[in-house]
This record gives structure tokens, sequence and C-alpha cells, in this order.
């Protein structure tokens, strides 16, 4: 029943897209119907320049969440784990962490121009703060009973982190993971938008400066479709990091 | 102590990046001391008046009416199951999509004035606001629920006395989501075509290879970033105040 709904809640979208141009609603040349922007889909995707520029898009992607996420990690567990040096960050990490990334795309196209590099550093740069916040939370939510019953045991520092910390962190950090990999999309395509960079979004900049609305359209559905199987995809990868887990068990059995 | 803690590492952190580029002689990278020195000349009242105050003002109004929106919309679908059932997919589709690629879109209906600067905002923060809202509203405990039914409270009293307040932490989450996006569409849109604004001085700054001037304009954003979060959380306390304090009480 639900998925049925579902269907007939994108048909109806679809319908709605393409009725309201037909019927002079909206004027055609602003919002084109559905049926012309499914025809630009497909004449996008039958050019080679399209699959050059969602290549572009992905590396960045990947790349970037890649760095961001390790970065993220290492540093959240090792600030996490040594009280001093939290209690030193907190206020950096404050600090910096509101600052909009995109309030340094004019720096790095000074820096490094129309380049992959321009477009790592923004999306690095959103990306690191949503992992490192997460994993400090998660560092923080440790029994204390567990760490302590690790270090009567005799656990050293590394396993007791092997161990203890890392299962209870795992949780928060697939939570940064899934956020990082949203805002890395977003700024990717926002940098390839605001700078040039290769790939989709300086497609759709070209396509709106050259007048071809219905191809417009089309990009930016593809830019929602890639957005909606990083979303899934990164559920997924959650389920599986944390099958074991609480929440996950939970789940299955209801 | 306390203090030494807190400005401890910022104080490193300014004085590395002071002494780091002191003799500095790239042209893109300038001394913090010159970047310092044009700092208020930059950035005088005037200026704060012409460009950071318009700026502000379509946050605020964007941020606004996407809070409304969200948290409408939010309501009625979360309160419906076959509603939410049907548009879930589609809401699902529109949130993917990366909100600067619609500044492009927003453009041709809106122009370059500022109903589609406000409109780019609208249409990227509602998403956080409104997803977590039918989350929020779908969670409120059964109990509350029936308990409510049996006391009679229907209409709007039991939408503010207790769909609203149970789903508060859960919009608030939403609209913390929503604020940072707020930041980056108003500096987005006013990068693509506008005359005035923050976004815009920057990105002139940076054609006209002005470069110390470009640095003050990305320190202000970045300062500006750190003052409305904290607002946020001075906000989030008086509205979140009752529930922090449940929750500390709960875990005793």
């Amino acid at each position: 029943m639900k998925p049925l709904l579902g269907l007939a809640g994108l048909g109806g979208f679809v319908l709605l897209l393409e009725v309201i141009p037909r019927a002079g609603l909206v004027p055609s040349r602003y919002l084109p119907p559905a049926a012309e922007i499914a025809v630009a889909l497909g004449g996008e995707l039958a050019d080679a320049g399209f699959w050059a520029a969602l290549r572009d898009t992905l590396s960045g992607w990947v790349l970037g969440l890649l760095i961001a996420a390790v970065a993220g990690v290492v540093l959240g567990l090792l600030i996490g784990a040594v009280p001093v040096l939290r209690e030193l960050t907190a206020s950096t990490i404050e600090f910096l962490r509101p600052i909009p990334s995109v309030a340094l795309i004019p720096l790095v196209v000074v820096l490094y121009g129309a380049s992959l590099q321009s477009k790592l550093v923004l999306v690095v740069y959103a990306a690191f703060w949503q992992m490192l916040v997460q994993v400090l939370y998660g560092v923080r939510d440790v029994d204390p009973v567990a760490d302590e019953t690790a270090r009567a045991y005799g656990l050293g520092r590394a396993a007791r982190i092997r161990h203890v910390l890392w299962p209870t962190a795992l949780p928060y950090v697939m939570t940064g993971l899934r956020l990082a990999a949203a805002v890395a999309l977003i700024l990717c395509v926002t940098g390839e938008l605001g700078i040039g960079a290769p790939g989709l979004g300086a497609r759709i900049a070209v396509a709106q400066s050259s007048g071809a609305i219905p191809d417009l359209y089309a990009l930016i559905v593809v830019t929602g479709l890639l957005g909606v199987a990083i979303n899934v995809g990164a559920r997924a990868v959650e389920r599986h990091a944390l099958r074991w887990h609480q929440s996950v068990r939970g789940e299955a059995a209801v | 102590m306390r203090i030494v803690y807190w400005l401890g590492l910022p104080i490193v952190l300014v004085v590395a990046w002071w002494v780091a580029t002191a003799g500095s002689t790239d042209f893109y990278v300038p001394p913090l001391q010159s970047i310092v020195a044009v700092f208020f000349d930059v950035w005088t009242l005037d200026r704060l008046r012409a460009d950071v105050l318009p700026s502000l003002l379509r946050l605020l109004a964007g941020f606004a009416l996407a809070l409304l929106l969200g948290v409408g919309l939010g309501v009625l679908i979360g309160s419906r199951p076959r509603v939410r059932a049907t548009v879930e997919p589609v809401l699902e589709f529109l949130r993917a999509v990366p909100p600067p690629v619609l500044v492009p879109v927003i453009m041709l209906f809106a122009g370059i004035g500022d109903g589609m600067k406000i409109l780019v905002i609208v249409s990227g923060c509602v998403w956080p606001i409104l997803l977590n809202t039918v989350e929020g509203v779908r969670a409120v405990d059964g109990v509350l629920t029936e308990t409510a039914r049996a006391y009679g409270l229907t209409g709007p009293a039991r939408l503010w006395r207790l769909t609203l307040p149970a789903a508060s932490p859960q919009i608030v989450a939403g609209a913390r989501q929503a604020l940072s996006l707020a930041i980056i569409l108003m500096v987005i849109s006013e990068m693509f075509a506008a005359s005035s604004g923050l976004g815009y001085t920057i990105v002139e700054f940076q054609r006209s290879f002005a470069i110390p001037e470009m640095w003050t304009g990305i320190i202000l954003l970045g300062l500006l970033g750190v003052v409305l979060s904290g607002l946020f959380r001075l906000a989030e306390t008086a509205i979140l105040g009752w529930y922090h304090g449940l929750r500390r009480a709960q875990k005793g």
C-alpha cells in the first residue's frame, strides 16, 4: 500500500510538471513540460560531455569526502581521547565550524582557479566539521564503567580505542558520514557552479547562460537523483556497519 | 584556568598566522597585519548599512519564511499517514537536489531582485525543517496523544500544547541545519547576480584584485557565521530549556 501511494505521489508530481506549463499557468520558457525535460535528459545521457561532467563531480565528491572522513575520525578520536586537547580545542572548533565554506570561494579562485583543488578545499572544509563534531560526541558517549573494566583487564590504550572507544563512537561516525556525504555533494556542485571547475555544476551554468532551459532542468533532475542515490547508499552503509548495534537489530526484529 | 583553555589555542593560531605571513610576498596571501590594517577602512558603518544589513535582512526573511512553511506543512503531512506516504518520495527527491543549482531556475522566474534571493534561501532551508517536523510529529508519544484525546484537547489547543512541544527538539535540529544552509545560500545568491550584499562585495574585491580587502570580507563572513550560530544557541536554550532539563533529570 505504502509504495503504491508513493508511486502515485511521484506520478502526480510529474503530471503537475506536465500540465502547469501546458495550461499556460507558467510560461513554458521558464518551466518546460515534463516531456520536454525528459527528452533533454535523453539527449544529455547520449552526450559524452555529460558523462565526463558526472565523473568530475563524483570524483570531487569521493575524494573530498574521503579526506574529510579520515581527517575527522583521526582528529576526533585523538582530541576526544585526551581531555586536555578537548578543552584546548573546544573554542577554536566552535569558532571555525559555523564559518560558511562558501566564504572560501573567492579565496580558492585566486589561489587555485577553476580546478579540482578549489572544489576539494570547499568540500573538505564543509564535510570535515560534520565528521569531527559527530566523532567528538561519540567519544564523549563512552560508558565510563566499560572503559574502567577494560583498563582493569589490562588493555592498553590502543586496545581500548579499538574495543571500547571505536564501537561506541561508530554510530555517531556513521551519522556524521551521512550528513557529510550530503553536504559534500552540495559544496561540490556549488563549487562547480560558482567557480566553473569542471563537473555537473559547470554544465548547469553553461546550460543557463546559453538559454538551454530543458537541459537546465534535466541536469537539475540528475543532481537530485545523485543526491537520492547518495542518501540511500549512505543509509545502506550505515546499516551494514552497525548491523551488530541495538538500533539496527531492533529495527530488523520489528 | 578556563579562560586559558578558551583563549589559548585561538591566540596561538592567530599569532602563527601573523608570523607566517609577516614577510609574505605572495600577492594572494598578504600579511595578516595589512589585512587587519584595512579591515576598519573597508567595513565602515556606511558600508555595513549598505551591504551587510540587506544581506542579513534577506537571510532573516528567508529563514523565517522557511520556518513557517516547513513547520506548517510538516505538521500537516506528519499527522496524516496517507498524505505522508504519498508525498514522501517527492520530498526526498526535492530535498536531495543541491539547493544552489536552483539559483539559475529561480533567477528565470524572479529576476535578480530581493525576491529571488529570499526565494533561493527559502527553497534550500525549507527541507531540513519540513522533514524534521514530519519525523517529530510522527513520533509524538502515543500515550500522550490518547491522554490529550481523553481530555478533549482538540484543534489549535492540541497543536499548541501537545504536537508542537513534542516535536520541538526535532524541529530545532532541522532549523539548525537550515541556518547554516541559509548563510551558504545568501552568499551564493549574491555572488551570482546582485548589486549589493556581502557576497557581491567580496566577489567584487576578488575581481578587482583588492586581495587584502577580499580577505577582510571572508573574515567578516566568518564572524557573521559565528554570531548567528551563537544567537541560535541562545534561542535554542530559551525554547528547549525544559527539554534539556528533562533529559538531564532522566539521566540522573
